[in-house]
C-alpha cells in the first residue's frame, strides 16, 4: 500500500488560497472547453432532430443543401409517382415538392438584417413534418400571399410576429400563424404557399422532394432506383443524414475553434499547477524526506504528488463543467454554414463531453503535476531532511 | 550479562566523506564496534564530528563510502535503494529532533503511516497503534493533529511511530533538542522504559548530558573517530 490519498487530499485542502486560485484557473479553461463542445452538441441535436428517419429527401447531385439545389417540374413528378412512397390519408403521395430560397430580414430591435429561409410549401408538408405545430393562427390558403412563421422567427425578426407582414419578392406577406417545431431547424424557418413563392421568386424549378417511404428499411433499393434512372440526375439521402451533414461543417468548427482555444489557455493553467505544484514541494521537503526514511518508496512518493495535482485538476475540471451547465439555459443563434440562414440553438450538455471535460482535466493535473512530483521523488533522504 | 548478548550491530572499517565543491571532507574514519541486542547508545560530540551523519548510516538512510553495517545480520551497505527502504520499514523507528510528524494527518494516522508498508489488515492496524498510543500515554489524543499538541506531545506520538511496526532498532537524533526541561524528561523517561521493559535496542545522538546519563554505554566522536566512555551508573 502507498502513501493514503486522504494525504494528498488535505494537502490541498491546507493551502486553500493556492489550490483555489488554481482551480479558478483550470476551471475557466474546462468551461471554454466544455461551452464550446456544447454548443457544437446543441448545433448537432437541433439539426438532427429536424429531420426523421422514414423520410429522404431529394435534391439535385451534387449540390449540398436545398438552398443549392433544383429539381425540375419533371423530374419531381417522377420521384413523387414511384411506388415505393407511402401514400398519405387521402391515397395521394405523402410527398412534397418544395422551394427553399435565402432571404435577408432585418431582426427586431437592432434592424441588423440576417438570413432567413424560406420554404415554399405543399399540401402534404406539414403531414411530413409530424412535429412542427400550428401555435397561433391557421396555415396559409393555397395561392395566397400568406404565410406561417416559426417561433424563432416570430420572436426575433421584424414583422414575422402573427398578424404582422413581412416584404420579400417584391410583395407584402401576411403572416397568418406561427408554428413551433420544437428545438429543431424548422423553427428558424418562414413557410408559404409553394407556387406562389416560385412565382414571387420567378423559379421554375422546386428545390427539392420531399416524401415518406412506404417502407423504411427499403432504402437503400429506393435510393438504387433513383440512381439508375437515367432521366433522374438526383441524390437521395434520409432526412436525417441529410440535416445531419448540414450541421457537420458548423460543429467541425466550433470544435477546432475549441481545440485551438484550449489548447492556448489550458498551457496557462498547467503552468499555474506547476507552480502550485513546485512551491507544494519545496514546502515539504522535510515531510518528503521523513516518508522515505519510514519506508516509502520513490514511486509511492511520485504517486502521493502526481494524486494531489489530478485532484487539483479534477477539482477544476468539475468546476469549470458545473458552470458550463448553466450555459444550457442559453438559446443562441448562428449561421448555418451549409445554408447561411439563421438558427437559433441551445448549448447541450452530454455525459460525451462530460466525460471530455473530465479527462481534460485530469490531463491538465497530470502534465501540471508530473515535473513537480519528480522532483519530489528524486530527492535524497539525508538532504530532504536537512530542510527542516 | 549484558556482553553475552549476540551483537545486533556490527559495524566494520566504515569511512564516510563528503564532498564540498572539488574539497572531500572525510566525516567518518575507519570506524568499528558493535552494538548488543537491548542496549541503550549513547552517542556524543561536538557539533559537526559525525555523530548524524554515523546514525543515518547505520539506519539506512546514507550511503557509506567503504567497510560493512550488518543489523541483525543483514548486511546493508549492498542493498538497492529499493531493498533498503523495505528494510527500513521492518528495521528502524525513527525518532527526529523536530518530530517530522506529517501536519495534514491526525496522531493515529501519523502512527499508523509506517504499518501502511506491511500486510496487516485495517483492523490489525488500528491495533496496533491504538497499543501504541497507549503506551505513550496519548490515548486520549488520537484524533488531533500535530498542530494541535505540544511538543512533547508530538514527540511521543513519533515515538508511538517509531515503535509501532516493532522493529529492529530505534533511532534517535538529539530527540530532547527542542523540548523544554520537562518535556524533554518525559520523552527521555519513556525512551528508558521503552527499552528496560520491552527491551528495545536504541541509539541517540544527543550533546545533553543528563540524556546521555539514561544510556548504558557512551561513545564519543571527535573528528571522526570513537572513544567508548565507561558505562553510566545504573
Ligand atoms: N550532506 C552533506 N553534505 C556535505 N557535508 C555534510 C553533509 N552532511 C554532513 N556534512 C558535514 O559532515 C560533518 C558531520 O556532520 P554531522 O554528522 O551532521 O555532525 P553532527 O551530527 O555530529 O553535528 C559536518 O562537517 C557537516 O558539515
Ligand atoms: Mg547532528
Amino acid at each position: 500500500m502507498g502513501i493514503p490519498y486522504y494525504y494528498s487530499l488535505r494537502n490541498l485542502w491546507t493551502r486553500k488560497l493556492t489550490t483555489g486560485l488554481t482551480i479558478a484557473g483550470m476551471a475557466l479553461v474546462v468551461f471554454v472547453f466544455a461551452s464550446l463542445l456544447m454548443l457544437a452538441e446543441g448545433l448537432r441535436k437541433t439539426l438532427v432532430a429536424t429531420g426523421s428517419y422514414d423520410n429522404v429527401v431529394v435534391i439535385r447531385k451534387g449540390s449540398k443543401s436545398e438552398v443549392q439545389s433544383g429539381v425540375e417540374r419533371g423530374q419531381a413528378s417522377i420521384v413523387e409517382t414511384l411506388p415505393e412512397v407511402a401514400a398519405g390519408p387521402d391515397g395521394q403521395p405523402l410527398a412534397a415538392k418544395e422551394l427553399v430560397v435565402l432571404i435577408s430580414l432585418p431582426k427586431r430591435g437592432s434592424d441588423k438584417p440576417s438570413n432567413v429561409l424560406i420554404r415554399g410549401i405543399s399540401a402534404t408538408s406539414l403531414l411530413l413534418r409530424p412535429q412542427v405545430k400550428i401555435t397561433e393562427g391557421r396555415m396559409p390558403r393555397p395561392g395566397s400571399s400568406e404565410i406561417i412563421a416559426g417561433t424563432s422567427i416570430a420572436n426575433r425578426f421584424r414583422g414575422g410576429g402573427m398578424g404582422e407582414s413581412l416584404h420579400f419578392g417584391m410583395r407584402d406577406w401576411a403572416v397568418v400563424g406561427t408554428f413551433d417545431a420544437g428545438s429543431t431547424g424548422f423553427s428558424s424557418e418562414i413557410w408559404g404557399d409553394v407556387d406562389q413563392l416560385m412565382q414571387a421568386f420567378r423559379r421554375p424549378v422546386y428545390s427539392s422532394v420531399i416524401f415518406r417511404m412506404r417502407d423504411p428499411s427499403e432504402f437503400e433499393r429506393i435510393k438504387r432506383t433513383i440512381d439508375n434512372d437515367p432521366r433522374l440526375s438526383l441524390d437521395v439521402m434520409r432526412e436525417v443524414r441529410y440535416y445531419e451533414e448540414q450541421s457537420e461543417a458548423m460543429a467541425r468548427f466550433l470544435r477546432i475553434l475549441g481545440m485551438s482555444l484550449t489548447a492556448i489557455f489550458s498551457l496557462g493553467a498547467i503552468i499555474g499547477a506547476m507552480i502550485t505544484m513546485y512551491a507544494a514541494v519545496a514546502n515539504r521537503t522535510a515531510e518528503i524526506g521523513t516518508l522515505r526514511a519510514l519506508g516509502f518508496q520513490r514511486a509511492s512518493i511520485l504517486g502521493a504528488f502526481v494524486l494531489e495535482s489530478l485532484f487539483l485538476g479534477l477539482l477544476g475540471g468539475l468546476a469549470g463543467l458545473f458552470f458550463a451547465s448553466f450555459m444550457q439555459l442559453l438559446t443562441i443563434s448562428t449561421v448555418n454554414f451549409q445554408t447561411f440562414s439563421e438558427l437559433a440553438f441551445s448549448f447541450t450538455l452530454t455525459f460525451r463531453i462530460i466525460y471530455q471535460a473530465l479527462l481534460f482535466s485530469l490531463f491538465m493535473g497530470f502534465i501540471g503535476g508530473v515535473l513537480p512530483a519528480f522532483r519530489a521523488s528524486r530527492m535524497k533522504i539525508i538532504d530532504a531532511l536537512r530542510a527542516s | 550479562m549484558e556482553n553475552h548478548r549476540p551483537p545486533i550491530v556490527e559495524i566494520r572499517n566504515l569511512s564516510k566523506s563528503y564532498r564540498r565543491g572539488s574539497q572531500v571532507v572525510p566525516v567518518l574514519e575507519d570506524i568499528s564496534f558493535d552494538i548488543r541486542e537491548g542496549e541503550f547508545l549513547a552517542l556524543m560530540g561536538p557539533s559537526g564530528s559525525g555523530k548524524s551523519t554515523l546514525l543515518n548510516l547505520i539506519a539506512g538512510i546514507d550511503q557509506a563510502d567503504s567497510g560493512s553495517i550488518k543489523v541483525g545480520g543483514i548486511e546493508i551497505t549492498t542493498l538497492s535503494e529499493t531493498e533498503l527502504a523495505h528494510w527500513r520499514a521492518f528495521n528502524i523507528g525513527f525518532i527526529f529532533q523536530f518530530y517530522n510528524l506529517i501536519p495534514v494527518l491526525t496522531a493515529v494516522e501519523n502512527v499508523e503511516l509506517p504499518l501502511l508498508l506491511t500486510s496487516l489488515s485495517k483492523r490489525e492496524r488500528r491495533e496496533h497503534v491504538e497499543v501504541a498510543l497507549r503506551v505513550v500515554g496519548l490515548a486520549d489524543r488520537m484524533d488531533y493533529y500535530p498542530g494541535q499538541l505540544s511538543g512533547g506531545q508530538q514527540q511521543r506520538v513519533a515515538i508511538a511511530r517509531a515503535v509501532v511496526t516493532d522493529p529492529t532498532l530505534l533511532v534517535a537524533d538529539e530527540p530532547t533538542g527542542d523540548l523544554d526541561r520537562v518535556s524533554a524528561k518525559e520523552i527521555l523517561d519513556l525512551m528508558g522504559r521503552l527499552n528496560n521493559e520491552s527491551g528495545k535496542t536504541i541509539i541517540m545522538v544527543t550533546h545533553d548530558p543528563r540524556a546521555a546519563e539514561r544510556a548504558h554505554l557512551i561513545k564519543h566522536l571527535d573528528k571522526g573517530v570513537l572513544n567508548v566512555s565507561d558505562p553510566a551508573p545504573h
